[in-house]
């Protein structure tokens, strides 16, 4: 008699739990079986691309899969993957005749560095990895580099394209471009903010560098400034904040 | 003697027995049912996620800023005008904190720097899902109820396109999606309908084909129809996929069809041979690579693409016509971007040579075509009346069709229970949208969308330009949005107008907001420079940036046109700003320009930008200036430099907020300037 009286709570207790809890999706992906084993994984191309988060990288992702004498080995699998949100199509496989594994990989919704692993096993039956960075800017990052395109690139960056000969090397006090991490690093946010709206001479440098805080808004320049700091290399850490201790 | 109803077999006694357990049982049932309610609240997704952010910024350095913050319970953003009642701010507790930029679990991350405020259009304006929805499946995935998923983050600015009606200069990808629509024929067959009441305008018109047998083959037409692409790399026109008698039959109804314009095949113009080289020198003083692109030997585009590409022009254009094109291309198209070059017949047959050699016998070679019978002919006709070619071409006798296609003006939130999708195709509207443009054809048998060749990128920017054509940014309040600037049907008059369109000016320069933008605005050309060097820029157009490579072409222009444009260039195009002569173009104190060098060089190192001694500076993005006194007049040098942004809206050199001392000054040292430019930069 006794266990009757409880039956129906527990019938409600398994109800209630049904309902709050959450189903976990779980989901694993199976390449072909390899026909063939390397020993080195190396990128062919689609490396240190720029892409806005959650889209496509412009160009596919290529690595190749390598022997011991660095000879491409067809038919050895491949598998990527990347920090969460980044997808890869198709995400495993085999190397092509050529030795060669293409991926078009989208990039995940936060802004930041990705960096994707490439791996391969060996003869062994051990993982052998390739790790490669890509980008990913944000609307505002993405705004940055157009105000870099318009105003900054044509000093700061060293690469001549036919529509835009850079100027780099006609200045007398060579600017820093914005992959040099060592440089840019050093300068915070606001030395960078300063020297951008009042020109070099606000930190003791070079003239040539002209003032922009009549043309650019203050937003405009801080898209630009965390923009430069997403290009740094090696990458930019922001500083963390100082603590008091106990 | 036992009571006649006390029947110890009644359903209930005998489930409970005593009528006491009974009543303690229902009870015990009634309160645990009114617990459900409180039970599932306490259970619930949000105040689970509220806890973990609780627990995240405990350990945190500025926990007590965060957690003053912090508002526990359900959050929303209400604005009834746009639709607006997000909850989504319940489990995203910390979407505007600034000092969380390091956190990157969702849901607690800071939102990227965006120009507004989350509080001011709440979440799904851009990014879709259910605002009012507070569990996660709900939210944001295509349930039962609901079909508005959320928007994947590569198609987000669609939401800016929601309001801003025009281009942003941060959505590229917006820009360049309506740009492609425009350019691309999509609105010639999809009306699309802007918020504001305009339709959108088709940017590029497709070319005339009521004369097109004066200009070429039966043959290219069949082979062009066949492939477009296969003809030239970046052909606009899209692959209909025709059968090989239907393209016989199109292009026997065009030919046949086609009526011919005097003028516009001219017979061999007798000239001495002329060196092999100057055809590619002719092509290239000409700058005709501005607009056309031709592919060189490594396979690559190089060129414009204002024009057609011409990597294969002499397998496509007959002779005489490319020689009357060449001559005077208004004759045969009056609307042509092209300008009338004015060239001698020496210059004329030289470029016929050099153009007609850019051929590819290949393209034609297995094009056999016999005689065209009328019913072929008539079969032609029907064709092109079912392909509806004649929206994007003028064809004489067929009239433009009219709702040929789909409407799209509201294809942004189409019911996903209204469409229907490829096997294995995610079952979202962009996927939808984004898969019609790759493989129109897939979705049904005999659909005439013809097979475009977009890139990823492109599609992608098309999709996010659609998603913005949606019912919300139909019906936005008029405070919200922002609406295009009107175009402009600018066009100047007199015999100076006629020259100008002649020399289709307007495909290169801006003014009052009509034209292009590969030359300057000319909007206040007239306050700015000289008249003299105006008049010698005319006959001997020359750069005036060292880096640059394009320049204005020369187009042999006589003394008359060249006096009545400059008239009316230093008449009609006056900023009301300032008077152009209140400055001198010469005779300042030589202190005045000695103090201008100085400040030209030190204080504000215009030498990083610009030239003035040929010698020592090498500036290469600015104009060079060693002759800018004798081209420009002193009161624009002057206005310039307090405030460039304010005469050419964008230009790249910075405003120096300069006093007027020193504008003054840099004024005199400019306009001393006069040097022979010309001879210096030939060296």
């Amino acid at each position: 008699m006794s266990t009757t009286d409880i039956r129906p709570l527990i019938l409600i207790l398994c109800l209630l739990s049904i309902d709050t809890g959450c189903a976990r999706k779980s989901a694993s992906a199976a390449g072909p079986a390899p026909t063939a084993f390397g020993a080195a994984l190396v990128e062919s191309s689609g490396g240190k691309q720029i892409g806005a988060t959650g889209s496509v990288l412009p160009q596919p992702l290529v690595v190749q899969v390598n022997d011991d004498q660095g000879n491409a080995v067809p038919g050895a699998s491949v598998s990527f993957h990347g920090p969460s949100g980044v997808t890869f199509d198709p995400s495993a496989g085999v190397t092509d005749s050529s030795g060669q594994f293409s991926t078009n990989v989208t990039l995940g919704e936060m802004a930041g560095r990705y960096q994707l692993v490439a791996s391969t096993t060996n003869k062994a039956q051990k993982k052998v990895e390739l790790k490669v960075d890509e980008i990913a800017l944000d609307y505002q990052r993405r705004w940055g580099q157009l105000l870099d395109e318009k105003y900054c690139a044509r000093c700061h960056n060293p690469e001549s394209t036919p529509e835009r000969v850079s100027n780099l090397d006609n200045l007398e006090v060579k600017p820093h471009a914005f992959t040099e991490g060592e440089t840019l690093n050093k300068m915070s946010d606001a030395d960078l903010m300063s020297i951008i709206s009042h020109g070099g001479p606000a930190l003791n440098r070079s003239p040539l560098m002209p003032p922009y805080g009549y043309t650019l808004t203050k937003s405009e320049m801080q898209a630009l400034i965390a923009y430069i700091r997403m290009m740094g290399d090696p990458p930019y850490q922001a500083p963390g904040m100082v603590y008091a201790q106990k | 003697m036992q009571p006649p109803n006390s029947n110890p077999t009644t359903w209930w006694q005998k489930l409970f027995g005593d009528p006491l357990r009974a009543f303690g049982v229902v009870s015990a049932l009634l309160l645990a049912l009114l617990a459900i309610a409180p039970a599932k609240n306490h259970f619930s997704e949000w105040r689970h996620y509220q806890k973990g952010y609780l627990r995240l910024i405990r350990t945190r350095g500025e926990a007590i800023t965060l957690q003053r913050h912090f508002r526990p319970g359900i959050q929303q953003i209400w604005h009834p005008e746009l639709g607006v009642t997000d909850r989504c701010t319940s489990c995203h507790v910390g979407l505007k904190e600034a000092s969380l930029t390091d956190v990157s679990v969702q849901p607690y991350r800071k939102h990227p720097a965006i120009p507004h405020n989350v509080e001011q259009f709440g979440c799904v304006m851009c990014h879709r899902g259910q605002g009012a929805a507070t569990t996660v499946e709900e939210a944001h995935s295509s349930t039962l109820a609901w079909e508005q998923p959320i928007l994947p983050a590569r198609y987000i600015e669609s939401g800016c396109g929601q309001c801003h009606r025009a281009g942003l200069e941060s959505t590229p990808q917006l820009n360049l999606g309506r740009a492609l629509l425009g350019r691309y024929g999509c609105v010639q067959c999809h009306t699309i309908k802007v918020a504001d009441g305009t339709t959108m305008q088709a940017t590029q018109d497709a070319p005339s084909l009521s004369h097109i047998a004066d200009k070429t083959t039966r043959e290219w037409i069949f082979a062009w129809l066949k492939d477009p692409q296969a003809y030239a790399a970046s052909a606009t026109m899209p692959n209909f996929k025709l059968k090989d008698e239907d393209i016989r039959d199109i292009s026997a109804f065009l030919i046949a069809n086609s009526t011919a314009i005097s003028g516009d095949n001219i017979a061999p113009i007798a000239q001495k041979a002329s060196d092999p080289a100057a055809g590619a020198s002719l092509y290239g003083e000409s700058f005709c690579a501005s607009c056309h692109a031709v592919q060189n030997a490594a396979g690559n585009l190089v060129g414009g693409n204002v024009g057609p590409e011409l990597t294969r022009i002499g397998t496509k254009a007959k002779p005489e016509w490319l020689r009357a094109w060449v001559r005077n291309p208004r004759v045969y198209d009056p609307k042509t971007e092209m300008p009338h070059y004015r060239f001698t017949d020496q210059q004329v047959a030289t470029m016929e040579g050099f153009l007609l050699a850019k051929s590819d016998p290949d393209l034609l070679a297995n094009v056999h075509l016999d005689p065209a019978t009328p019913e072929q002919i008539s079969h032609g006709k029907s064709l092109v009346m079912e392909y509806g070619c004649a929206s994007c071409h003028e064809i004489s006798g067929i009239k433009k069709p009219e709702n040929f296609a789909p409407d799209l003006s509201h294809i942004g939130n189409k019911s996903v229970s209204q469409l229907i999708f490829l096997t294995g195709m995610p079952h979202t509207l962009p996927d939808y949208i984004a898969g019609k443009i790759r493989q129109p054809r897939a979705f049904a048998p005999g659909l005439k969308m013809p097979q475009y060749t977009f890139t990823g990128a492109q599609i992608d920017s098309l999709t996010t330009a659609l998603l913005a054509q949606n019912d919300r940014a139909q019906n936005l309040p008029p405070s919200v949005t922002v609406p295009s600037p009107p175009a402009s049907h600018y066009r100047p008059a007199g015999k100076a107008g006629q020259i100008m369109a002649d020399l289709a000016c307007f495909s290169c320069h801006a003014i009052n907001g009509r034209g292009g933008d590969m030359a300057p605005d000319l909007t206040w050309e007239g306050s700015s420079v000289q008249r003299k060097w105006l008049e010698d820029f005319f006959r001997n157009p020359g750069t005036l940036r060292p880096a640059l490579i394009r320049r204005m072409p020369k187009f042999n222009l006589s003394n008359e046109e060249i006096t009545t444009l400059s008239d009316y260039i230093m008449t009609v195009y006056q900023t009301p700003d300032f008077d152009r002569d209140s400055l001198s173009e010469s005779g300042y104190p030589a202190t005045q320009v000695e103090q201008g060098r100085q400040l030209f060089y030190s204080k504000y190192a215009c030498q990083s930008c610009h030239i003035v001694d040929v010698k020592a500076d090498k500036g290469y993005i600015g104009p060079t200036l060693t002759g800018v006194g004798s081209r420009l007049t002193g009161a624009w040098v002057y206005h310039w430099l307090k405030n460039p942004q304010a005469l050419r809206p964008g230009t790249v050199e910075p405003n120096r907020n300069m006093s007027d001392d020193d504008a003054r000054a840099l004024t005199a040292f400019l306009m001393a300037q006069k040097g022979s430019s010309k001879k210096e930069a030939k060296r």
